[in-house]
This record gives structure tokens, C-alpha cells and sequence, in this order.
């Protein structure tokens, strides 16, 4: 009997061609990283200039046609409702929130205001496996709802919770989230409606490296009033949408344990894998397969010509 | 001929004029040439227009805490005084006039996008008026809310749904209570 390739060299083969798949698509991986469009637009929040008057969800609910809300938008009782031991959080009929916080030492409180951050590489548009979601030169992250099948997928992988789903509408699917006012405003240079509407210029517009340059100048000349960081510079990759705050960020609802670069890093090498497994794979195992069997298939196969002599 | 007798007059009498005007260090515009109210409403849409008792603030507060380096005394604040120290009484005190009432229009942003301007940070128009009364009012005890200052209109009321565009109980209520 006499075969072209023996067992054990056929073994050899197959696993030295799946370290060389495995460590292959670690280089490619990094040569992918995006570190965001160089003239993508931002906004610099500045918690210490909010004075929660809330226009800034008014300006969002008139711009973008969200339903009319429960309470009118000067109603501050608002920033007392809780939800299942959780202050405010968007839902589809509203893209952004203004949430109150008292801290500890502070004779004042402090207001936060929530929508989308814009990450420069969202995890929410690497999740989307039918690519709903686009992240755009100007900096935005929008969403198609025409080819959204509804596997709300984006909803789990997002690090701020920021996309819900319109349940309201089961047979059309439908993720609300804050979309940088992007059809309205952002593509003709203008900035988002609550930016406009901010009495306090607590929210301010501009290039994303600019906004960095910034707040750099904030905590620099006024050293006592900030905390030494811009949440949003590095935060899992780095955001559109930063922040400033004159008391650490965890004291204000801010999740500080998110990593400092993209969420996709964790699963991009992960899924180079992924087509390797699915050409690879069947072959190889359908080859231990055969070589398994082939002692039975020679076995039946000489008692077949036996018969037949 | 005549024509350049007449330059050469404005000329010298602007010379002598501005050498007679030119601010002494340490003297300022007097506080009773400051006008008794100042009308602030170019701005007013969904709130009217604001009657600011400028004669009652220059009894509690000194130009420069509004007026920055632009007219009063001298400038205190050591970011400021980098540049400010001599720069001297400016020939208008009106806020319009430096803080641009376009705000992140595009004009604005590209100006600012000059590397070698140091005021990248400067507030607009709307921000310079309340991040100035404001911050102030919440440090001194005065009115913080945005009706004690002005009333809100028609048109306010509709942008923030309250008055008579307020929800009511079967208009409202379409929120899905998360």
C-alpha cells in the first residue's frame, strides 16, 4: 500500500498551517487601526458652566421631532424622577438627557448632559453586522434604519448606552439615538441644535483637535476649577463628544472603567480568525475524517474485490 | 491745495486730541459716564430682552469683573495681565463688540482656527452675557433663574412645551418609561 502523504505529515501540515492563519491576522489588525478623521467635528461639554436649564433637550425634541414629552422642558422635577434606582436615561423619544448630581463637599450641584458620544471608532457600527451605522468625515455616527434588521446588537456593544430601541414599532425596526443633528445641521458646517441653544456655552462646537487644544487651555489657566482630564480624549478610543469636570468623573455618572481604546480591539483579532476557521476548517477535518476511516473504506473495498474474484 | 490744508489740520488735531485722551495709567472711565441702563436684546427670541441696570451693578461689582481689560481699573487676573497689562482703555466697551454673535458659525470656527491666536476660547455672544451674570449672580446671591431675568416668549414656550403648549395628559405620556 502506498500513499502520498502519511498520516503524521498530513497532521504536521495542517497545524502548521493553522499557527501561521492564527498569527497572521495579528499584523493586519494593526495596520487597521483608525484614529478618526483629521478634520471630524466635536463637541466640549463643560459641566461646570451647566446650570441644568434643560434647553438643550428642548432645542433636541423640536429639531428632531421626537414626540412631545411627559413633563413640559422648564419642568426641573425631572431631575428627581428615578427609574429602577436610575436617573434619566435616552429612550427613543428623547436623544439627549440633562441629569442633576449632588456631590458630596459641593455646595452646588452639578448637571450632566447625555447623548452619543460620536466615538471615533463606535462599537455600536463594528457590531452592526448589517452596517446600519456610518461614521462620517464630520465626525457623526448616523444610522440607516432601512437596512436594520432589529438584532439590537448595538445596543449591547455601545460603552454608554446609548442606542434604544423603538418598541413602539415592532414591525419596523427602529434604534433612536442622538445622530450629531447630522442631515439638518452638521453637513452644512452648522453645529447641533442643543449647542445652539446652550445659554451657558457649557456645549461648545468646533474641530475635535481644536476642542482638545481647548480644554487643555481651561484646566491649564484655571488649574483649581478642573480635573487634569478630558473624558472622551482616549476613552475607549476616543469620543466626539468630551468632557469637563471640576470633580472626579465617577462622581458625576461617568464610567471610568472603560477601556482607553477602541471596544473593537478586543474582538478584531478575534474575527481575522473567523474566515480562516470557515475555509480551514471543513477541509482539515473533513481530511482527519477520511484518514480516520480509510483503514474501514480499504477493509470494505478489498472484501468487495474478494467477493467479486 | 486746500484739501491738503485740511488734512494736515485733522491731523494735527487728532494728534493733539488723542495725546489729551490717551489714557494715564491708573485712570479709567468714570462710572457716572457709564449709562444708567443698558437694553440687551439683540439676541432675545425665545426670551425677551433684558433692562439691565448697569447703574445698580456699578455699585456692586468694579468695570473689570465685566469689562475685563477693555475699560476700568487695572487687570488683576493673572491670565490676562500677560498681554493686558498696558494694553490700555479700548475704544468701545460694548460686549457685541468682541464676543461674535454667530457662534460656531463657520466663519467663526475658521478664525479661530488661526494657530497663532490665543483667544480660541473666547465665548460668544449668548455665553459671554450668561457665563459673566450668571456665575456671578450664583456667587453673590442673585437671581439664577432663566425667568428672573426675562420673560419667556411665545415662541419660547413652544420650544420648551410649556404655557399653553404644555402636555397635557392625553397628549403627552407617549415616553416609554424607561
Amino acid at each position: 500500500m502506498k500513499t502520498t502523504v502519511s498520516r503524521r505529515t498530513f497532521i504536521k501540515g495542517g497545524l502548521a498551517g493553522t499557527v501561521a492563519a492564527t498569527v497572521l491576522p495579528e499584523k493586519k489588525s494593526q495596520a487597521a487601526t483608525f484614529e478618526g478623521y483629521p478634520d471630524g467635528m466635536g463637541v466640549l461639554v463643560d459641566l461646570t458652566r451647566c446650570v441644568g436649564c434643560r434647553s438643550c433637550e428642548a432645542a433636541c425634541n423640536e429639531e428632531q421631532k421626537l414626540p412631545q414629552p411627559e413633563k413640559p422642558f422648564d419642568d426641573f422635577s425631572v431631575f428627581d424622577e428615578m427609574h429602577h434606582g436610575q436617573k434619566r436615561r435616552t429612550d427613543e423619544t428623547r436623544y439627549t438627557i440633562v441629569n442633576r448630581y449632588d456631590v458630596p463637599g459641593l455646595d452646588h450641584p452639578l448637571f450632566r448632559k447625555i447623548q452619543c458620544n460620536h466615538c471615533q471608532e463606535p462599537a455600536c457600527l463594528t457590531s452592526c453586522f448589517v452596517n446600519a451605522y456610518t461614521k462620517t468625515p464630520e465626525g457623526a455616527v448616523i444610522y440607516n434604519p432601512k437596512v436594520c434588521v432589529g438584532c439590537r446588537t448595538c445596543m449591547i456593544a455601545c460603552p454608554f448606552y446609548i442606542p434604544t430601541f423603538k418598541y413602539s414599532s415592532a414591525f419596523n425596526p427602529r434604534i433612536m439615538k442622538c445622530i450629531f443633528c447630522y442631515d439638518t445641521r452638521l453637513k452644512e458646517g452648522r453645529p447641533p441644535a442643543c449647542v445652539e441653544a446652550c445659554p451657558q456655552e457649557a456645549l461648545t462646537f468646533g474641530k475635535r483637535n481644536k476642542l482638545i487644544e481647548i480644554g487643555r487651555q481651561r484646566i491649564r489657566e484655571t488649574p483649581d476649577k478642573y480635573e487634569d482630564h478630558i473624558y472622551g480624549e482616549h476613552e475607549v478610543g476616543g469620543t466626539a463628544w468630551m468632557y469637563l469636570s471640576s470633580v472626579p468623573f465617577d462622581q458625576v455618572g461617568f464610567d471610568t472603567h472603560v477601556p482607553k481604546e477602541p471596544i473593537l480591539n478586543y474582538v478584531k483579532d478575534f474575527l481575522g480568525i473567523v474566515p480562516m476557521v470557515l475555509t480551514i476548517w471543513p477541509a482539515l477535518f473533513a481530511g482527519f475524517h477520511l484518514l480516520a476511516t480509510r483503514k474501514d473504506w480499504l477493509k470494505n473495498k478489498n472484501e468487495d474485490t474478494h467477493e467479486e474474484e | 491745495m486746500r484739501t491738503r490744508k485740511k488734512l494736515l489740520r485733522t491731523t494735527l488735531a487728532l494728534a493733539i486730541g488723542s495725546v489729551l485722551l490717551w489714557p494715564q495709567p491708573g485712570s479709567a472711565m468714570e462710572a457716572a459716564d457709564a449709562p444708567e441702563t443698558v437694553e440687551i436684546n439683540s439676541l432675545s427670541r425665545l426670551y425677551s430682552g433684558v433692562d439691565f441696570n448697569h447703574a445698580m451693578h456699578t455699585e456692586i461689582a468694579t468695570c473689570v469683573q465685566c469689562h475685563h481689560h477693555t475699560t476700568g481699573g487695572e487687570v488683576t487676573d493673572p491670565n490676562c495681565i500677560r498681554c493686558h497689562a498696558k494694553s490700555g482703555e479700548s475704544d468701545t466697551v460694548s460686549c457685541q463688540e468682541c464676543h461674535s454673535s454667530d457662534r460656531f458659525s463657520k466663519e467663526d470656527l475658521s478664525k479661530r482656527d488661526n494657530p497663532a491666536l490665543y483667544h480660541i476660547d473666547k465665548p460668544g455672544l449668548k455665553g459671554a452675557y450668561h457665563l459673566n451674570c450668571v456665575t456671578c449672580h450664583q456667587k453673590t446671591g442673585g437671581p439664577t433663574g432663566c425667568q428672573d431675568c426675562h420673560t419667556m416668549t411665545e415662541a419660547g414656550e413652544k420650544m420648551f412645551q410649556t404655557g399653553k403648549y404644555a402636555p397635557t395628559e392625553t397628549t403627552g405620556g407617549e415616553h416609554s418609561g424607561h
